[in-house]
């Protein structure tokens, strides 16, 4: 199939040289044509066929009911799932929205490699965010504290792409069963101007029919995945056969203990401490993020196959790892309050 | 191998129940929430430890954990010890997956447990074994009921607190059977429970030897809810044209009920057109059969004309098609509804429909399911009313097709979800009422009286001048040979709108009906002319919508409510300000002033003559009558 629909933006770098943005419509459009029999989808048990359905339900629905969608890709295993069922909700048809990373510059490089590689091979539309301001201005996990650097690099540069790109809904990969804020969600999570979530006035959501009406300015965050564990999407992917950033397979990686975590030295900028010296250690991820706000886990599991059965047996969450959340209590109920993800 | 063996285990693949917990403030439902997630063991150690700090700050049980709070994640739930709005977790068994909505039990949260309700298949209503059945614990049985959930676990809460009392709960049960024998559930189980010490939960307890039953948990995994999916007939709401080059033309949409296979002949619900299913495509591959639930795109033999909306039948098992039917409807919007209004319906795929509730047949009273006159809805209320839409719409009654028998209503102005609909049967066939032609139109009658038709319609505040510029407008109209009409509001209560007085509900009858009567008259080539307070935007536009956007010309007549005041030609706002007249425009009701009138009149500098004078510059401009 055609590899060169690719087409990576990259708005930061376009910004600086007054670059305004004029995304087109994706105009190419291919089919393959198979008229063979499928034998593979019936082999996908019940219950993953049915949020598989589901979630390609809800897609479907944004691309009728809104003017200029997009998809947050965060480059994690729900966005390599959420990116992969979008895929199929549209066939023969070719994706008909972009992706949106929102860069925060310092993501494991493994991530960006992988990024660029998946949108070559699906030949999928992708645009890169990086708050160019907040870059400007020093910004960063390590000296901001992980709260300042979430909300300037990610909430706020979140919201700079959509008003830039006049985006009305926004795809997101987020899954109820990450948190309990995340619980309280709607699949489709109205935001009133300004990118603002009111959890206390969010609007009633009865069967399968969604309201998909906005005012000027509102938009609509929808989460296509709200009703996957964290089990179910390791299931699928293993199913399904979805490449995902190796990083969550284990390896031995050079690694160091800061604030209780086990941290990955991905680059120089992690800036070692005296007391700090890197070791190799078998190690694997279970989210992924910023590299020195995520923690990896002791492990053995170097495939999709002892992942999951690793996680039968899990006793901690899969946010236990991120440092982002334990800033404070509610803590990500207020950053959603702001208009993270 | 442990990588095959971990395959196939997934592969087998369980069935899913969704449930909800409901029932009155504090009897317990977040609590069990908690309690069941925590004794299955979804909850991670991590999140133990948060529980454990968050029990010291925000807990209600002492120095216990407060399971409730593995659920309540809002920061305002957590603070006041309440649930807000429904939170969905998941829970797995060797035998079961669950898909659980915990649902808030304070009656102003209401629509948020109908939300959690509408997709589920078993509801567990909780009742304090202290308190016994309270009028929420009917509200929401009833509210169940409505939303087509045919098995309830009636679990008796705090148990422990009545000493595992056999009699209390035994009566507690016969209270509620009672109550509940009208509802058509098909089960109702009841189990004694402690949610906050685990009795009966996911373990037999030995405090209720007198209780012979299944604990909670065995019967969540044991209930046969497959069996109740009674042989559906297929219905396909169109979601989506996949129309990615000239050579393809798929329509995407998920199977609400029923199956179909390749080659099967089908039926456009709304048009009537029949033709086959040439290939049921997904990116796996073509299937030969779709089922109830999967998502596909079917590509049909012929091509005829299927849009989003339309709903995709077998010839031989129909849909309803109509543009009148009678429903059920929960009121969720804190805006009372108000018969004859205008609103936006979604019906399935179907979006963006407008139409209105024209008559609310009854209110029902969910304590004692009585039936009480009503001209309003209120937040919370449910009535039976009849529905009107402006297209034929597609659809099963709810009780015989949840997917293809509920609808939603939105609020024109705000968007704001305000009502959900359950239709129980259409009113009449769209199809016996075709519109007579008529032979004369409405161009040929304007064309014989050289002039444009329309609809000039003043709005204003009383004594804001409507009545004194309209009747110079007609006037001046009249001395340029235009044939016009006058329709005054004072005048239309004296006849064809007498029955109606000034509560919401009558003044948008009394807008409607002058609207259907002002539009006749534009059907006979006549300009217009309209002078009511009509305070309400929806009821204007829905004249507005009666004819061509160029036909209907607002005009705000914009004086001061002060100046109206002072002015009082009739003397109302004195008597409205001593309370001897009620509803009273600026005093007592509300004027919502229009956003985008064709003209804004502002009177306070003017003259009436200087005033009218400047309304017929604007027809001029308009093209509606010709200069000298
Ligand atoms: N003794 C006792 N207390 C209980 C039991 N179940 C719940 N409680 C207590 O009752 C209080 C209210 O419990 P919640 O679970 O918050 O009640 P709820 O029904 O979810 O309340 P809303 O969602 O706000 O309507 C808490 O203090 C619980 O600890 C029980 O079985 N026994
Ligand atoms: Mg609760």
């Amino acid at each position: 199939m055609q590899q060169s629909g690719c087409r990576v933006v990259r708005s930061c770098l376009l910004l600086r040289q007054g670059y305004r943005p004029k995304r087109k419509r994706c105009a190419k459009w291919h089919l393959t044509n198979n008229n063979s029999v499928s034998k593979k989808n019936h082999m996908l048990p019940k219950h993953l066929r049915r949020l598989e359905a589901e979630s390609i339900e809800i897609m479907r629905e944004v691309v009728a009911g809104f003017k200029n969608p997009v998809m947050l890709y965060s480059i994690g295993k729900d966005s390599s799932v959420m990116l992969h069922v979008a895929i199929k909700a549209f066939y023969p048809a070719k994706l008909p929205f972009p992706l949106l990373h929102v860069d925060t510059t310092w993501k494991f490089r493994e991530m960006i490699t992988f990024r660029d590689e998946t949108a070559k091979r699906l030949g999928v539309e992708l645009i890169v965010h990086v708050n160019k301001e907040g870059l400007e201005r020093g910004i960063n996990p390590i000296d901001s504290g992980s709260a300042l650097h979430t909300r300037v690099m990610k909430t706020d540069a979140l919201k700079q792409a959509l008003d830039l790109y006049h985006f009305d809904a926004a795809f997101g990969g987020a899954r109820r069963d990450e948190e309990k804020s995340r619980a309280k969600e709607r699949i489709f999570s109205f935001r009133s101007a300004g990118h603002v979530w009111d959890p206390r006035n969010q609007r009633p959501e009865l069967w399968n029919l969604f309201n998909t009406q906005l005012l000027q300015g509102e938009t609509m965050r929808v989460f296509a995945m709200s009703n996957w564990t964290e089990l179910d999407i390791w299931e699928y992917i293993m199913l399904e056969k979805i490449p995902v950033v190796p990083l969550y397979f284990a390896k031995q990686r050079p690694v160091v203990r800061r604030s209780g975590a086990t941290i990955m030295v991905d680059d120089k900028r992690l800036r070692l401490q005296s007391n700090e010296t890197p070791e190799m250690r078998m190690i694997r991820f279970r989210t992924l993020g910023c590299y020195p706000l995520s923690g990896a886990i002791d492990s053995d599991a170097t495939t999709i196959e002892d992942i999951v059965a690793e996680m039968h047996t899990a006793t901690v969450s899969e946010r236990q790892g991120r440092l982002i959340d334990t800033d404070e209590a509610a803590s990500m109920e207020k950053k959603k309050w702001e208009g993270y993800f | 191998m442990p990588s095959k063996a971990t395959i196939d285990r997934v592969q087998a693949g369980k069935d899913q129940l969704q449930f909800i917990t409901c029932g009155s403030v504090d009897d317990g439902k977040s609590t069990l929430i908690g309690r069941l997630l925590h004794d299955s063991k979804v909850i991670y150690e991590d999140q133990l430890a948060a529980l454990a700090r968050d029990s010291a700050k925000h807990g209600t049980t002492g120095n216990d954990v407060d399971f409730a709070l593995l659920v309540d994640g809002l920061e305002a739930e957590r603070e006041q010890g309440i649930t807000i709005d429904v939170a969905y977790r998941f829970f797995t068994t060797l035998r079961r997956s669950f898909m659980v909505a915990d649902t808030p039990g304070h009656e102003q949260y209401t629509r948020n447990m109908a939300t959690g309700a509408s997709n589920a298949q078993l509801a567990i209503i909780l009742i304090d074994a202290r308190k016994g059945v309270l009028v929420q614990t009917k509200r929401h049985s009833f509210i169940c009921s409505l939303l087509g959930i045919r098995h309830v676990v009636l679990a008796v809460n705090k148990i422990d607190l009545v000493k595992y009392n056999k009699e209390r709960f035994d009566r507690i049960v016969g209270d509620y059977m009672a109550f509940a024998a009208g509802l058509g559930f098909t089960s109702v189980v009841p189990i004694p429970i402690s949610a906050r010490y685990g009795d009966n939960v996911i373990n037999q307890s030995d405090k209720t030897k007198w209780y012979q039953g299944p604990c909670l948990l065995d019967y969540l995994e044991s209930i046969d809810i497959q069996s109740d999916v009674a042989r559906q007939v297929f219905r396909f709401p169109v979601q989506w044209v996949n129309r990615p080059n000239l050579d393809f033309r798929g329509y995407a949409g998920s199977v609400a009920s029923g199956s179909i296979s390749a080659g099967d002949e089908i039926v456009v619900a709304a048009s009537g057109r029949t033709t086959r299913v040439k290939r049921i495509v997904t990116q796996d591959g073509n299937l030969p059969r779709a089922d109830a639930g999967d998502a596909v795109t079917i590509t049909l033999e012929d091509e005829i004309d299927i849009g989003r909306g339309d709903l995709l039948a077998r010839p031989n098992e129909r849909p309803e098609v109509t543009d009148q039917f009678a429903a059920h409807l929960i009121w969720m919007d804190n805006d009372p509804l108000v018969a004859g209004r205008n609103y936006i319906f979604r019906i399935g795929t179907r979006t963006g429909v407008a139409g209105s509730i024209t008559a609310i047949k009854h209110r029902i009273d969910v304590n004692t399911r009585e039936h009480l006159a009503a001209r309003k809805l209120s937040l919370n209320e449910i009535g039976f009313c009849n529905v009107a839409t402006a297209l034929p719409v597609a659809f099963d009654p709810y009780e015989v097709n949840r997917k293809t028998g509920s609808f939603i209503v939105i609020d024109r102005f705000t968007n704001r979800t305000v009502g959900a609909g359950m239709i129980a049967f259409p009113l009449r066939r769209a199809t016996n009422i075709a519109r007579q032609p008529l032979s004369v139109g409405k161009s040929e009658r304007a064309a014989l009286k050289n002039q444009k038709p329309c609809i000039i319609w003043f709005t204003g505040l009383s004594g804001a001048g409507k009545s004194t510029i309209a009747n110079i407008v007609d006037q001046k109209l009249f001395a340029m040979s235009c044939h016009t009409i006058l329709l005054d509001g004072d005048n239309m209560r004296h006849g064809l709108n007498r029955d109606l007085g000034f509560s919401e509900a009558d003044r948008v009858e009394n807008i409607r009906r002058v609207g259907e009567v002002a539009k006749l008259m534009a059907d006979g080539g006549l300009i217009v002319i309209c002078s009511f307070i009509s305070p309400y935007r929806a009821e204007r536009d829905m004249v507005r919508n009666l004819v061509a956007r160029e036909e209907f010309i607002e005009i705000f007549v914009d004086t001061p409510l002060e100046e109206c005041v002072r002015r009082d030609p009739k003397g109302l706002y004195s008597k409205a300000k001593s309370g001897k007249i009620k509803n009273f425009t600026g005093i007592d009701a509300p004027y919502e002033i229009p956003m985008r009138p064709e003209f804004h009149l502002r009177t306070m500098d003017q003259t009436p003559e200087q005033l009218a004078e400047a309304v017929i510059d604007v027809l001029k401009a308009r093209a509606i009558v010709h200069g000298h």
